[in-house]
């Protein structure tokens, strides 16, 4: 075995497979969602059954990068930790030189040069994990980015990643509107219904974090994520009377 | 490093201490060279010109510290004042010489110390000003402009750079004004004056900023007097009073007067 030979190498007619491997291996990650509402920006994630003696906190799936600024990823959870470490340690290195907070644009951008230069390395892999970071930049506008394995990077104003990612994104495709987006409990609700839909199970399952401008990120106690879960289900029940009615 | 390959030239040598760490193996050394050593342990090739004080390490030829530059904030900006006289030693060696380096539209940067250090570094400050501005699609504030300038310079410290400049701009949190000097110094304030006539400008300034808020003529003519007053007590400043405003839109040369018909402009004004 030579070390020093890329491992990432073009195939006769342009892929790039261990980037494409990559991105299969996020397809068996976890789901997460994120929507950008107008006021308040969303993060959910699928949490995985815990098992009975595992300590549920140390099982995080969203992460805070800087006070601004947090991301959610799907994928393999090691990488992770060392994508959302490099990030955290470049928000520091941006406030000190710059003297300013980071915004969502610049460090999503870095995030995809790290993972776009693993592409392009001797003897490494690219790093089996999509993230989507969400957050507010120094003067208030709201952002959600997602990053994928090959390094390429877009804002979105409704995304979700990881396993059936495709049938999520259907849904909030069908179901985002533009004016809701002002209400930041329809905002959170919208998160919480999509993710629903894949999710076994129902609330339990549900990891969710919120941030408002100029507040820090907070991560949701299970009390509160069945509050919405009930009040959407008591929607729904609401809008199958209604069908029934007419 | 980056200063060290643009100089290339054998006859600079920026310090003593070198020398002096390593003894006689740098005595040999000079003796192969066939150089004399200068005064006991000084083993550098520096120029002794007459305006080395004998303290510290010998010093190449400075035009400017003898200068003033100023700069103050106020309502509607910053104002930045310089003259633009070099000396070496008691030879006036010009009396037009740009002492605004102009870093680009809305950023100005002033000169005193080292002529090359200002400019080179304040030119490299530049180009790294328009990195930051295509990768990030914004202008960079003043205050990371300086901390660029002052990181850049600082990991030359102690080799006899000799920069002491002022970061003058406008960014989206209004008028930025810092002193960023060659020790390594950066502070962020609302006036600085710099140079040997700096104490004769602080004068003028001072008094003249009671009131709170000036309108541009007015800051124009209180940086102008105040450098002509400089000009009038230091030897060492003098020639013309360039004056510059950085305002919402970058900064406006505002004028370029004479010392001489300054003073009898003011003199006229006094009978």
């Amino acid at each position: 075995m030579s070390y020093d030979r890329a491992i990432t190498v073009f195939s006769p007619d342009g892929h790039l497979f261990q980037v494409e491997y990559a991105q299969e291996a996020v397809k068996k990650g976890s789901t997460a969602v994120g929507v950008r509402g107008k006021n308040v920006v969303v993060l959910g994630v699928e949490k995985k059954t815990v098992a009975k003696l595992q300590d549920d906190r140390t099982v995080r799936k969203i992460c805070a990068l800087d006070d601004n600024v947090f991301m959610a990823f799907a994928g393999l959870t090691a990488d992770a930790r060392i994508v959302v470490n490099r990030a955290r340690v470049e928000c520091q290195s941006h406030r000190l030189t710059v003297e300013d907070p980071v915004t969502v644009e610049y460090i999503t951008r870095f995030i995809s040069s790290i993972k776009q230069r693993y592409t392009q390395s001797n003897g490494r892999r690219p790093f089996g994990i999509s993230s989507l970071i969400v957050g507010f930049d120094f003067d208030g506008t709201p952002h959600l980015y997602q990053t994928d394995p090959s390094g390429t990077y877009h804002a979105w104003k409704a995304n979700a990643i990881g396993r059936s990612a495709k049938t999520v994104r259907e849904f909030l495709e069908k179901n985002y509107k533009e004016e809701h987006m002002e209400s930041d409990t329809d905002v959170i609700k919208l998160a919480v219904r999509a993710l629903l839909e894949v999710v076994q199970s129902g609330g339990k399952n549900i990891e969710l974090a919120i941030m408002k401008r100029d507040e820090s990120m907070k991560i949701l106690v299970q009390e509160e994520i069945e509050e919405y879960v009930t009040a959407i289900e008591k929607e729904k029940e609401d809008a199958e009377k209604q069908k029934k009615k007419t | 490093m980056a200063l060290a390959s643009v100089l290339q030239s054998e006859s600079v040598d920026f310090s003593n201490y070198g020398r002096q760490r390593r003894g006689f193996a740098s005595g040999l050394y000079e003796t192969e060279l066939g150089l004399e050593s200068v005064g006991g342990d000084s083993l550098s090739f520096a120029l002794r010109t007459s305006c080395s004080n004998g303290d510290g390490p010998d010093r190449k030829i400075e035009f400017l510290h003898g200068t003033t530059t100023l700069a103050f904030k106020f309502q509607h900006g910053v104002i930045v004042a310089v003259d633009s006289r070099a000396t070496a030693g008691s030879y006036i060696a010009s009396q037009t010489v740009k002492k605004v380096i102009e870093i680009n539209p809305y950023l100005l940067g002033t000169m005193a110390g080292g002529a090359a250090d200002c400019s080179f570094w304040e030119r490299l400050l530049a180009r790294q000003c328009r990195v930051y501005e295509l990768r990030n699609k914004e202008r960079i504030s003043v205050a990371a402009a300086s901390k660029l300038l002052a990181n850049m310079v600082y990991q030359y410290k102690g080799m006899g750079l000799s920069m002491g400049t002022m970061v003058c701009g406008w960014d989206k949190t209004g008028p930025g004004l810092y002193y960023v000097d060659s020790e390594g110094n950066r502070v962020c304030g609302d006036l600085f004056a710099v140079g040997s006539g700096s104490m004769y400008a602080y004068g003028i300034v001072d008094s003249g900023l009671k009131q709170k808020d000036l309108t541009v003529e007015e800051a124009c003519d209180l940086g102008r007097r105040a450098i002509y007053q400089a000009t009038y007590r230091d030897a060492y400043s003098g020639g013309q009073v360039n004056l510059y405003h950085v305002h919402s839109e970058g900064w406006t040369r505002v004028s370029q007067s004479d010392v001489l018909m300054l003073h009898q402009q003011y003199q006229s004004e006094k009978a």
